[in-house]
């Protein structure tokens, strides 16, 4: 019996080029390049180890996003992903958290899945919610933001580093997994992997396909509204000081000024 | 007045800074009701009256330790019925966020993660986040449904407002999926006798100029002279020289610390993530071109082996 994974990825801007936000007060995608989300690689990466563990097991990975974000499907099909599933349609735009959640709930029933894979957060809205929202959705366990995982008899355990403590957390299969930057680092994709890549189904589906309508999702389904978006004054520069032996001392004395010491 | 629901964070019954902050935050939308779940609800009751708890709907059940999140869903979504409260505050701790998102979903609510200021417009409450690595800073609102809106750390000072604070039971209903996760057994952190990482008024933090595991003694040494919190950059954590839980940034713990001190991080876009809202920033680092210099308000170029340890002894000195 064949072991079926969807790994949900997330196109997002490149957090080192510069990022803002449209006319519309929604993230602009054309303002920096786009590329496969940073924390979804480890999902990527735990969903194949968990694959070359199981007698079979099939790996897909889904996306729910703008024409480009087969980027990110490629990019996790060239680290040795099977298929890709590409949801994508015009009245996506400006879906909130809670529309993406449904929409990508809707795909992983298409899909068919035993255990579903994601980031910790996606490194632009960087909410970590979906993979709770996606288990509330499926009604299945949600064993999330973990450092450690395995899958073994139906069941999957994990360890996850809380605020407050270390918790070992256990749930049957189906449920949805969600796997931090501390589980291992993903690998690169070999030059055999990317000629492979190419080859591989890549199923795009639009809202139709889901069964869903215009009106469940896009700014018009969101149940949050952005009413501004400033960008945040560059921090006046400073004074900065070369330490010539009397760096620890000027430093005391501006503490000092600021009533911190 | 409208009541406002407010998630208690706490443990064994000492209420965790935040909750404060968001009882204070809640006065400015309606009459804060919190909700404390586990056990030690009479321990926590004089605290949560004191900053403004008109009530105190308390449950306590197994099921809240042995089982991750749903279960707590399951009693905030009992208490949020029954209430039809004007918003839902939770603080923005990762199972916070969870709690609260689940909460949403069942309510038909929007929902605002990590807000670090709240008040209230003329059609709900307005939130003000930072994005993008602090680059903006937004202002939203949910259009729909009850407001579940989880808040960060240090967003208010907490001030007092004495109320009533009636502990009442809460009888929670759980659902099926309450069960589905099993918490097989929890380790809770050592405590550092620092203070939290998140809630401290000063953070200071080392990076890979420290270089090594033993060192870290010496950025412990600055910041126990001024009782603060230690953290440090991935590249410190990753190399081994000090635990996860005190990252700073993007994946580790985002702080706004009234001062913030780094020393040997070159302030890469994902630590920014983590400490650019900090009012005052001071940099140690050895070279000049460091990024981090770009954010800070003092900045000292040298040695952090040189600089740090005499700046202990010079606060050590004056503090007497
Ligand atoms: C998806 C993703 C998430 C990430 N999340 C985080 C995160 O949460 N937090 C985080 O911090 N990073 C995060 N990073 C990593 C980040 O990109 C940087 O790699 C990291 O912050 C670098 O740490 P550093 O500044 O300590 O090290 P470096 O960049 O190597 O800088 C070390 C600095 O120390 C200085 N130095 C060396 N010796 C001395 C000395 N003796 N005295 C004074 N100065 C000295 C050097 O001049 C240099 O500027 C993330 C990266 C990715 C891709
Ligand atoms: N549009 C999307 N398409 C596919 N997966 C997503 C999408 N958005 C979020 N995810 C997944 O959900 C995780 C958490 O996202 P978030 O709650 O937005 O921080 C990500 O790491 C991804 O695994």
């Amino acid at each position: 019996m064949s072991l079926k994974i969807v790994v949900c990825v997330k196109y997002v801007p490149d957090a080192t080029g510069d990022r803002g936000f449209a006319e519309d007060l929604t993230v602009d995608r054309e303002a920096a390049d786009g590329l496969l989300s940073e924390l979804d690689e480890y999902a990527v990466e735990q969903a194949l180890r968990i694959a070359e563990e199981a007698e079979e097991a099939e790996v897909t990975v889904l996306t729910m996003g703008p024409e480009d974000a087969t980027d990110a499907l490629r990019k996790a099909l060239s680290m040795g992903a099977d298929k890709a599933v590409h949801v994508e349609d015009d009245d996506l735009h400006g879906t909130d958290v809670l529309g993406t959640s449904l929409v990508l709930s809707k795909a992983v029933e298409h899909v068919g899945y035993d255990l579903v894979v994601c980031g910790m957060a996606s490194t632009d809205g960087g909410m970590g919610v979906l993979p709770a929202l996606l288990a509330e959705r499926l009604g299945v366990p949600q064993v999330t933001l973990l450092s450690e995982l395995s899958v073994a008899g139906g069941k999957v355990t994990g360890r996850r580093d809380g605020d407050a403590a270390t918790e070992h957390l256990e749930a049957a299969l189906p449920a949805v997994v969600s796997v931090t930057d501390q589980s291992g680092e993903a690998r690169y994709p070999s030059f055999k992997g990317i000629m492979a890549a190419k080859k591989k189904p890549l199923e795009t589906l639009d809202l139709s396909d889901l069964d869903l309508d215009a009106g469940q999702v896009g700014q018009e389904g969101a149940r949050t509204a952005v009413e501004s978006a400033t960008e945040r004054p560059a921090r006046t520069a400073g004074e900065i000081v070369t330490d010539e032996g009397e760096g620890a001392k000027a430093l005391a004395a501006f503490l000092a000024e600021r009533k911190f010491i | 007045m409208a009541e406002v629901l407010v998630y208690v964070d706490h443990v064994d019954g000492s209420v965790r800074k935040p909750t404060l902050e968001l009882l204070t935050l809640a006065r400015r939308l309606g009459d804060p009701v919190a909700v404390f779940l586990g056990a030690g609800a009479d321990t926590a009751a004089p605290t949560l009256a004191e900053y403004g708890a008109v009530r105190v709907l308390a449950a306590d059940a197994p099921e809240f330790a042995d089982y991750l999140v749903v279960p707590k869903v399951d009693a905030l979504q009992g208490a949020a019925e029954a209430l039809s409260p004007a918003a839902v505050l939770v603080p923005s701790s990762a199972e916070g966020k969870e709690i609260a998102a689940r909460l949403a979903l069942r309510l038909g609510s929007g929902l605002i993660t990590d807000a670090v200021d709240l008040e209230a417009g003329e059609s709900g409450p307005v939130a003000t986040q930072s994005v993008f690595a602090a680059a903006y800073t937004t202002t939203s609102r949910v259009t729909e449904g009850t407001p579940v809106i989880t808040v960060k750390p240090n967003s208010a000072s907490p001030e007092p407002a004495p109320a009533a604070g009636t502990v009442e039971q809460l009888t929670v209903e759980f659902g099926p999926l309450a069960t589905g996760t099993a918490v097989v057994s929890r380790s809770p952190r050592e405590a550092t006798g620092r203070p939290e990482l998140t809630e401290a008024a000063i953070v200071v933090s080392g990076g890979r100029g420290v270089n090594g595991a033993e060192n870290f003694a010496v950025i412990e040494a600055l910041a126990d002279a001024l009782g603060a919190a230690v953290g440090a950059s991935r590249a410190a954590v990753d190399a081994g020289w000090y635990p996860h839980s005190h990252q700073v940034g993007q994946t580790g713990k985002t702080v706004s610390p009234q001062l913030y001190i780094a020393a040997g991080i070159s302030g890469a876009i994902q630590h920014r993530a983590g400490m650019q809202t900090s009012k005052t920033i001071v940099a140690v680092n050895k070279d000049a071109e460091a990024p981090i210099f770009e954010l800070v308000d003092y900045g000292v170029v040298g040695d952090l082996f040189d600089v740090v340890p005499a700046l202990t002894e010079e606060v050590k000195a004056r503090k007497g």
